[in-house]
């Protein structure tokens, strides 16, 4: 029982031949933290919102445990109000990949017809995800969630930990972090108590693109520009994907060729004039950019402090 | 110099492998409650072209209602993320911000600088490779800057920037700058840092951080960031000897069975003779599986799933490592405690352990000095208080694999959880296997390493 000698590099071996991209340490520490959550948790789950995010934690996720099947199912939180491009990609991507996909509505807000349209956003946003997801997570007693949150995204999760610990009611406590040195995630909790748990935290939007080109992941084709019908209201390109748009006195939809940074619900997400149809294009726009992903996200704001009042609610 | 070259310029392919091949350096950042640490990172985010427009008409918006540059726009406020936060001035929590240049990838640990913070400052420092600890040149160096440099040296960080900051305010006076450069490297002589560099910089104007400054005719050095795009990283972990913690076994069927995990350190091949700890078995490896197809090599951070030659029954909570370099394997552990929670510890304190993938029931066995946090120097202590570092000694339910912290933070570093509230408890260091006995008072520490770190330290501390 011998201490070993302290440790001393080789003189003659070239150190930088041995180091990982950024991209290659992002992807292991995400498959780090899935494999540590399934290994840690009774009942886990993905959460699965179709997006670009969604599409890289998907597959992390089939990377952590491969050769083996994925361990837990995945769960969409569908809002009725969904592109319809994004429902097909789910749908197909499901089939293909053989996915135990959950899809669950909140039933009320369905009876009382919420939509972003007649009630607004923050109601939308509210009963139609925020206690949708609840009433899911709660159904299906999951102890761990998955998802695709970025610190980079918007000021309150750049200050969320990897694995963040909910009460009973689903809210978060920005003051009962728990550190997480080294790689190391306390994963216990009371009963009644739940995880979120977010593999992409330290990716950045531009990460995100050159992994899905290097790694030739599927995405929803609406990243990609094309000509889509859309009307312009309060400075957002808004698309008109279906019937459900009213459209204001003298406003009519106008083919322009857009694309999406950011995929939520259709009327609370808008587009962006662009040429970029290939993923290197995109790249090339979003390193150009000067405008955030989040600027489409009408409920970014809600007022300030939007987002942080929306996880203190419980929205992931 | 430009931050991003535009794709057009050399091409789409040649651009993006470049931004694919990129490395990374994780850095915190500490500093004192007025230092301009939030103005730094601000400023860091801001030249290196990483705020959009939409950002910047928020932050002039915000500026005019909580900024402290009058007409200005306060960088700080691009980092001061809680609401909590802006109203009070002051930053709550670790938060993490990112930039990259054409070089660099960097992940910024951004840890406030209150003093009831520590447990914030050593989360943020136990995974970075670097640490910027600012100074305020009016005020040179303050009870805070020893606490925040003991701290990074004591969580194994090699590597500092010392960033003299609000040097416009002081006339970019040399004088001033290598006075404060001075006292820093008196009081940092034992503390075992390979690079200490001193950069005059003023965040509020840029001058140093991402673009030269001209005002100081007399410094030579380079900026902050150029500093941080060259500096050397991960070196420690990629000498050191082969250990993986084995997080998952993968069994889908009754062909495969693999050993999945996150390499903590050293390099594995095909062929290499492994040793399972603590149970001893040894073995061979035979396959270096990920989805992407069987690797001949792999190495420090990877995420693997290990094949090995022998049915050796290994599980969760065992660690796999180099045969010929064995890890040390006790459950009497001596841990220099950052002790995190509001309720204090007392001996004979039950609680969880996690080290690696195994957590044990632990009893704080014996307290036996506290550290004071400015010197380094321990003394007595009775019990823990919120934010105290001590020495104690763990008793585990169960013998553990581990290295001394000194040589491997990744085999060397626990958490203590308490079993009540769940919460994290503490951050643990280990430092040595407890030299026998039934507890109580402790013999004297033993040194690890002929010259380790660690060795280094208990002689500052007049252990």
């Amino acid at each position: 029982m011998s201490a070993a000698p302290v440790a001393k590099a080789a003189p003659s071996r070239d150190l930088s031949r041995d180091r990982l991209t950024h991209l290659q340490r992002l992807e292991a520490e995400s498959i780090h933290i899935f494999r540590e959550t399934v290994a840690e948790t009774e009942n886990p789950v993905m959460l699965y919102s179709i997006g670009k995010d969604s599409s890289v934690l998907l597959h992390l996720a089939l990377k952590a445990f491969a050769p083996g099947r994925l361990p837990f199912p995945l769960l969409h939180v569908d809002t009725t109000w969904k592109f319809r491009e994004m429902i097909a990609f789910r749908d197909a991507r499901a089939k293909e990949l053989g996915l135990d996909l959950l899809v669950h509505t909140n039933p009320d807000g369905l009876a009382r017809g919420i939509g972003p349209i007649s009630h607004g956003s923050e109601v939308h946003t509210d009963v139609m995800k925020t206690q949708a997801l609840r009433q899911a997570l709660d159904k299906h007693t999951f102890d761990a969630a998955f998802g695709g949150a970025r610190r980079d995204e918007e000021a309150s999760r750049a200050k969320e930990r990897m694995v963040s610990l909910r009460t009973a009611q689903h809210r978060w406590d920005p003051k009962r972090q728990r550190a997480e040195p080294w790689h190391l995630y306390n994963m216990r909790k009371k009963r009644g108590e739940s995880l979120r748990v977010f593999p992409l935290s330290n990716w950045t939007e531009l990460d995100i693109w050159l992994y899905i080109e290097q790694e030739n992941i599927p995405i929803v084709p609406l990243y990609f520009a094309k000509e889509r019908p859309v009307v312009e209201r309060d400075g957002q390109l808004l698309m008109v994907d279906d019937e459900r748009l009213p459209l204001n006195p003298g406003e009519t939809p106008q083919m322009r060729r857009v694309r999406f940074r950011t995929l939520g619900c259709y009327p609370l997400t808008g587009a962006v004039e662009s040429p970029a149809a290939t993923l290197p294009e995109i790249i090339g726009e979003t390193l150009a950019a000067r405008t955030s992903e989040r600027q489409g996200r009408v409920i970014d704001k809600d007022g300030a402090g939007a987002m942080e009042r929306k996880k203190q609610e419980g929205y992931f | 110099m430009t931050i991003h070259q535009s794709p057009e310029a050399f091409g789409y392919e040649a651009f993006l492998a470049a931004h694919q091949r990129k490395e990374v350096l994780r850095f915190i950042a500490c500093g004192s409650v007025d230092d301009g640490k939030s103005t730094l990172i601000g400023r860091l985010l801001h030249d290196t072209k990483q705020i959009f427009d939409d950002q910047i008409s928020a932050l002039q918006r915000d500026s005019r209602k909580h900024g402290t540059q009058g007409a200005e726009m306060d960088l700080a406020l691009l980092v001061d993320g809680l609401q909590a936060e802006r109203e009070q001035g002051i930053t709550i929590d670790v938060a993490y911000r990112f930039f990259s240049t054409e070089k660099r990838s960097f992940i910024v640990a951004d840890t406030p600088g209150h003093e009831q913070y520590t447990r914030n400052m050593a989360t943020g420092a136990s995974t970075a490779d670097l640490a910027v600890i600012l100074v305020d040149a009016r005020q040179g160096l303050t009870r805070q800057t020893r606490r925040h440099a003991l701290l990074v040296s004591m969580l194994g960080i090699r590597r500092v920037a010392l960033a003299i900051n609000k040097m416009d305010l002081v006339g970019w006076s040399q004088t001033r700058f290598e006075e404060i450069l001075s006292g820093f490297d008196a009081f940092t002589r034992n503390l075992g840092f390979a690079d200490v560099r001193a950069i005059p910089l003023s965040a509020k104007n840029g001058d140093n951080v991402v673009l030269p400054g001209t005002a100081a005719t007399w410094y030579t050095g380079g900026t902050l960031l150029a500093y941080l795009e060259t500096v050397a990283v991960h070196e420690e972990a990629l000498a050191a000897p082969f250990r993986m913690a084995v997080q998952w076994v993968n069994r889908p069927d009754s062909e495969f069975r693999g050993y999945s995990g996150r390499i903590a350190s050293g390099r594995v091949r095909p062929g290499d003779s492994v040793t399972v700890a603590p149970n001893g078995r040894t073995s061979t490896v035979a396959r270096i599986y990920t989805a992407d197809g069987d690797l001949d090599e792999a190495g420090e951070d990877q995420s693997v799933t290990l094949v090995l030659a022998d049915q050796v029954d290994a599980s969760r909570g065992n660690v796999i490592a180099a045969s010929d370099r064995p890890m040390q394997v006790s459950d009497r552990l001596d841990v220099r405690l950052f002790w995190a929670s509001e309720s204090p510890l007392a001996p004979g304190a039950a609680l969880l352990a996690k080290i690696g993938t195994v957590t044990t029931n632990a009893t704080v066995t014996a307290i036996r000095t506290r550290i004071d946090p400015e010197t380094g120097r321990p003394g007595p202590a009775e019990q823990l208080a919120a934010n105290d570092i001590a020495d104690v000694t763990l008793t585990l339910d169960r013998a553990v694999a581990f290295d001394p912290y000194a040589e491997n933070r990744e085999t060397g570093g626990l958490i203590l959880i308490d079993r009540e509230t769940t919460d994290t408890a503490a951050l643990g260091l280990v430092q040595a296997v407890q030299a026998g006995g039934t507890g109580g008072q402790a013999p004297a520490p033993r040194a690890t390493g002929k010259g380790g770190f660690l060795a280094r330290l208990k002689g500052l501390f007049g252990g």
